[in-house]
């Protein structure tokens, strides 16, 4: 069922923004009216112009005492009806954790959305990293899938934004936003459609009347239950603890299979559906470049440049990170000489690739640990090398 | 039987006031007997004494309260005070008035 | 002699509240909790609230379990968390009764920094802080409640922290409304929780109970009777006392009451004023009643 957007949060017309400002503008236009946040360094201006706009719109911002309470209230507030996101950095998302497994076990739709930086703690709080990729994954406690998305410029920042409020609509489970400082800090142009253009997945209410609800029986596409809200009179009962259809704390192995495994499959069942990435160059090519967030401009400069040099290489941008495209991996790595993986860290996307090669291609890392981008010549090299022309 | 003087001259001053002639209290007790954990809270905060543990005990090993109906109140505290929701008295003062079972009856019904 | 049937009712009084299907629950003979929660349902039946707009909010711990045996909205959410969840809620949706309930180490340990901001904010909710002086469902390790002396399996030799006067602690960071019972003034924390639940801005009311299974038997204090008729011969009513004055010592006296009462703009009161004052026209209020209701846009 589709829907588009509230006009009252859309702020149609070309603009020149920063990536968290366009941030901001896709949670407004997506339809959030409810942001609980915390200051953090680089992800700030997200809260302060979300906290500027919405009273002219109409829904609450409030800063929070500390992420933890940030990343809680936003489920609260969804728990009311609400559409609802936090915003952080590196060390917030680390105290969020908690809170995401929380979102993911009770099927809490929100955002949470990191604008990375050097790491680890407090690490480089003005300048890029991308090191926070596997714990977007694996950052929780617990068996669980998450969705995160990957925008590398402003505009992108805007899209993907209301594309993840979409996807935790349509799964019913929280969607990372995982910008960096630059894309987070620089400026251009980004062009807001009218809202009418804008395609929203509403939330995805009952139509069982309460009595007959079961708040964790799956209702939509086989995998997802359909959501409530508090002070409708369906007397739900919504916890932590592993739970059975009722939402009743189940303490044995049996439910935990049922309840978890039901968890974790409508995202691994549903991948093929979820994952989104951007390929350019691969029909035909030897070596492909495997990039994301800013890395991926820089990267796709170096994959032009050794273009240039006659070597047959493409690159593929994944824009929803995780589900990472695994199927599209698996079956690159029997047609291509090598992955070449750019990212800024010391590998971390790069053990995912290498897994899903298989050995079938080679597989080759250019990290650094962030503060500035690649240089375009370094990733050049490794291009090079793989094709065997240096 | 309260004190036929005491009372009749209660009665007489309530009548000035308007206000409804006090009649004696008629009460069952509810247990609920495989729910009760045997706290003693009722026993202890019953302010007519009108329960006692028993001898006997449930199927978890607990001793759950006695009742003895014709000291009850209805003043409701072990409703309240009961942390296993396991006890309530109901009033039956109109209903029992057309011919009363005999106490024996109202202790055996009222276990559940 | 009027005609009509007296049974006045035909089952106890807080069936109505509580997910039958879920009992017996899982607490100790002789706890507290459950007393508190037949308090609470008779609260709820007096308030005059209908029940589809209380919500429940609970933490991790005995208390914290009550979320999951009332018959209401309940959201049995993270250890110390349960006030930022309830913050959301409320806010979200205020025409909404948010009651936090939850322990003592739940709501002033790990959750005392959120603890401090709602009541500094006022945001309107009702927290009931059961306080049994442990954690009884890790076992019973010392809380900041712990009075001094008493043992905990985390203070083997007795404890040597000065424990929170909650009343104090709720007062000083702007609560409105503060009242301390135990668990045996089941009256009075009736009339505290209907009073506290209709009252606008943050509330708190501490309710000492007992925790026969571990506070009581580490410390040799007896079974949850001998708690309960400990608080009768030891605690005393000063209602209006200053809350300085209200710490808990070892086996010493507990002074119950209703401590604060006042009235005081509530978060969105202040939100809306001074966004109000500023933007002027341009300013879409929230959650104020209007002639077409409560203004509150839900996507």
């Amino acid at each position: 069922m589709k829907a588009t957007a509230d006009p009252k949060g859309v702020l149609t017309g070309e603009h020149f923004l920063d990536g968290d400002w366009s941030c901001a503008e896709g949670a407004l236009a997506a339809g959030c009216r409810f942001v609980a946040g915390y200051p953090i360094t680089p992800s700030t201006e997200t809260v302060e112009r979300f906290g500027a706009r919405i009273p002219t719109v109409g829904g609450l911002f409030i800063q929070m005492e500390d992420e933890i309470a940030s990343s809680i209230a936003i489920q609260g507030a969804v728990w009311s009806g609400l559409k609802a996101m936090t915003v952080t950095s590196g060390p917030g998302f680390s105290l969020m954790m908690e809170h995401i497994g929380l979102a993911v076990m009770t099927e809490t739709p929100c955002v949470f959305v990191d604008v990375q930086r050097g790491g680890p703690s407090t690490g480089l709080p003005t300048l890029p990293g991308q090191a926070d990729m596997m714990q977007a994954r694996w950052g929780s406690h617990g068996d669980y899938e998450i969705i995160a998305v990957c925008p590398n410029s402003p505009q992108e920042s805007f899209d993907l934004t209301v594309h993840a409020f979409n996807l935790s609509e349509q799964y019913r489970v929280p969607v990372l936003v995982m910008l960096d400082e630059c894309v987070g800090h620089m400026y251009e142009k980004v062009v807001i459609p009218k809202a009418d253009e804008i395609e929203i997945f509403p939330r995805r209410w009952t139509a069982q009347p309460p009595g007959k609800y079961l708040p964790f029986q799956p209702e939509y596409d086989g995998w997802i239950p359909g959501m409530v809200k508090a002070g409708d009179g369906y007397f739900l009962h919504v916890t932590g603890l592993t739970h059975d259809e009722k939402g009743y704390p189940q303490m044995n192995a049996e439910c935990q299979e049922t309840c978890v495994r039901r968890l974790v499959d409508k995202i691994r069942k549903n991948a093929d559906r979820i994952v989104r990435y951007e390929e350019t160059s691969i029909a035909g090519a030897d070596i492909a470049v495997i990039a994301y967030g800013i890395t991926s401009r820089v990267a796709y400069a170096a994959m032009e440049m050794a273009r240039s040099y006659g070597v047959k290489v493409g690159m593929l941008r994944p824009t929803v990170i995780w589900p990472f495209p695994e199927t599209r991996i698996r079956k690159l790595a029997g047609k291509l000489k090598a992955f070449v993986v750019v990212e800024m860290n010391y590998g971390q996307m790069y053990y995912e690739v290498e897994r899903l090669a298989a050995g079938k291609c080679e597989t080759h890392l250019v990290g650094h640990g962030g503060g500035t981008v690649h240089d375009p010549e370094v990733i050049l090299d490794t291009i090079m090398r793989a094709a065997g022309k240096r | 039987m309260a004190d036929q003087a005491g009372v009749s001259s209660v009665r007489e001053r309530a009548r000035a006031f308007g206000v409804p002639k006090p009649r004696p209290v008629r009460a069952k007790i509810v247990i609920e007997w495989e729910q009760c954990k045997g706290c003693g809270f009722c026993v202890e905060f019953c302010p007519t004494g009108a329960l006692k543990l028993s001898t006997e005990f449930n199927k978890k090993g607990y001793h759950p309260p006695v009742p003895d109906p014709e000291q009850c109140q209805d003043c409701g505290f072990c409703e309240l005070v009961c942390p296993e929701f396991s006890i309530y008295s109901v009033d039956v003062t109109e209903s029992e008035s057309h011919g009363r079972s005999n106490g024996q009856d109202l202790v055996n019904e009222s276990y559940r | 002699m009027k005609a009509t049937a007296n049974v006045k009712k035909a089952a106890h009084l807080a069936e109505p509240l509580l997910r039958m299907d879920r009992l017996p629950h899982i607490w100790c003979p002789g706890c507290g909790i459950g007393a508190t929660v037949n308090c609470f349902a008779s609260a709820l039946a007096k308030c005059g609230i209908p029940r589809e707009k209380i919500a429940v909010v609970s933490g991790i711990g005995c208390t914290g379990r009550v979320a999951g045996y009332v018959k209401l909205d309940s959201f049995h959410t993270t250890h110390g968390r349960p006030i930022p969840f309830a913050t959301g809620l409320a806010l979200g949706n205020p025409e909404l009764k948010v009651v936090v309930y939850s322990g003592d180490g739940d709501i002033v340990a790990i959750g005392g920094n959120h603890f401090m901001h709602a009541a500094r904010r006022n945001v309107s909710m009702t927290v009931i802080c059961v306080n049994n002086f442990i954690y009884g469902m890790t076992g019973g390790q010392v809380a900041p409640t712990t009075p001094e002396e008493a043992r905990a399996t985390t203070a083997p030799y007795g404890c040597y922290e000065p424990p929170f006067n909650l009343p104090f602690l709720a007062k000083s960071c702007g609560a409105v409304y503060v009242a301390r019972w135990t668990a045996m003034h089941i009256r009075h924390t009736t009339n505290s929780m209907v009073e506290a639940i209709n009252k606008k801005g943050f509330s708190f009311i501490e309710i000492i109970a007992p925790c026969p299974t571990v506070y009581s038997r580490l410390n040799r204090l007896g079974d949850g009777l001998d708690m309960l008729k400990f608080y009768r011969e030891n605690s005393e009513i000063r209602n209006g006392a200053a809350t300085e004055d209200l710490d808990i010592t070892f086996k010493g006296k507990i002074i119950c009451g209703k401590f604060v009462d006042r009235e005081a703009p509530t978060y969105l009161d202040r939100m809306n004023g001074q966004l109000q004052k500023v933007l002027k026209d341009r300013y879409v209020p929230w959650g104020v009643p209007s002639k077409t209701g409560l203004d509150r846009c839900v996507s």
